[in-house]
């Protein structure tokens, strides 16, 4: 059954991320991109991890991608008419990709195959793990994300002058 | 069926992630650009979470969770500097910014 899932689910997430990549629109890619990330959250729950799966549908599907489409219809783009690959560049980029994909899956095929070890109580640990070990890191995010806010404040501002 | 082991995980991550650079170097449209950004963003996260899970430890996992902040402070910021660039250009079409004067 987990066998049958896995399969479903990154097989539906490749799928759905070359839609986001070859959408003419970009609300349709946006929505791909949502429907990517729904699979990606269905594989972490095959992998145990139900905290981050939670957290990925929670600030993906629900912060990132919100902001997308809010910018996207605010900018009030147009539809590529035309389908903009220049031969010479998709060429390029494909083959560039696929090289990448090759050599990192070589290196894959090379590893020692490893057992799955069952994790306990994952989101329970996780905090504990957050508050003691990567204390430091989690405060040091708060401060990123202050940062980050107060950056986009001051980009998007219209001048008033 | 052979069973499910770290290797596919690995392997989907991998597919993932080209596939998401293909779309950074195929695409013109700056929005484009920036999802397939996500998308390789999204790949490293399960390459870590499969990590996470064949250990048997969680800091793969803590890893996937700072991941998963910046990368929402990196699209609050991400987007709202494409929407000053299209303030000023009327475009987001990457291959037509081609000045550093505004």
């Amino acid at each position: 059954m987990q066998d049958q899932l896995f399969w479903f689910f990154s097989i539906a997430m490749l799928l759905s991320g070359v839609l986001v990549v070859l959408g003419r629109n970009p609300v349709t890619s946006a929505l791909f991109l949502v429907l990517s990330l729904f699979f990606m959250a269905g594989l972490f729950v095959l992998l145990e991890a139900y905290f981050l799966a939670i957290i990925q549908i929670l600030v993906y599907a629900g912060a990132v991608i919100v902001l997308f489409l809010f910018v996207i219809m605010l900018l009030d783009l147009k539809t590529e008419n035309v389908r903009q690959f220049k031969r010479f560049g998709a060429g390029g980029a494909l083959l560039v990709a696929g090289a990448l994909a090759w050599k990192l899956a070589s290196v894959v095929m090379a590893m020692p195959a490893a057992d799955a070890k069952p994790v306990v109580g994952t989101t329970e640990a996780m905090g504990k793990l957050l508050f003691t070990q990567y204390l430091l890191p989690f405060e040091v995010t708060s401060v990123l994300l202050l940062i980050a806010m107060v950056g986009v404040v001051s980009l998007s501002r219209k001048e008033t002058k | 069926m052979i069973p499910v082991t770290l290797e596919h995980y690995l392997i989907v991550s991998v597919l993932m992630f080209s596939l998401g650079l293909a779309g950074v170097m195929l695409r013109r449209n700056a929005l484009v650009v920036f999802m397939s950004l996500e998308l390789m963003l999204n790949a490293s996260n399960l390459a870590l979470v499969a990590f996470s899970r064949f250990n048997g430890n969680l800091h793969g996992q803590i890893f996937v969770f700072f991941i998963i902040t910046v990368a929402a402070a990196e699209v609050a910021v991400g987007l709202a500097i494409i929407v000053a660039l299209f303030r000023r250009r009327q475009t987001v079409q990457v291959d037509e910014i081609n000045s550093m004067r505004l």
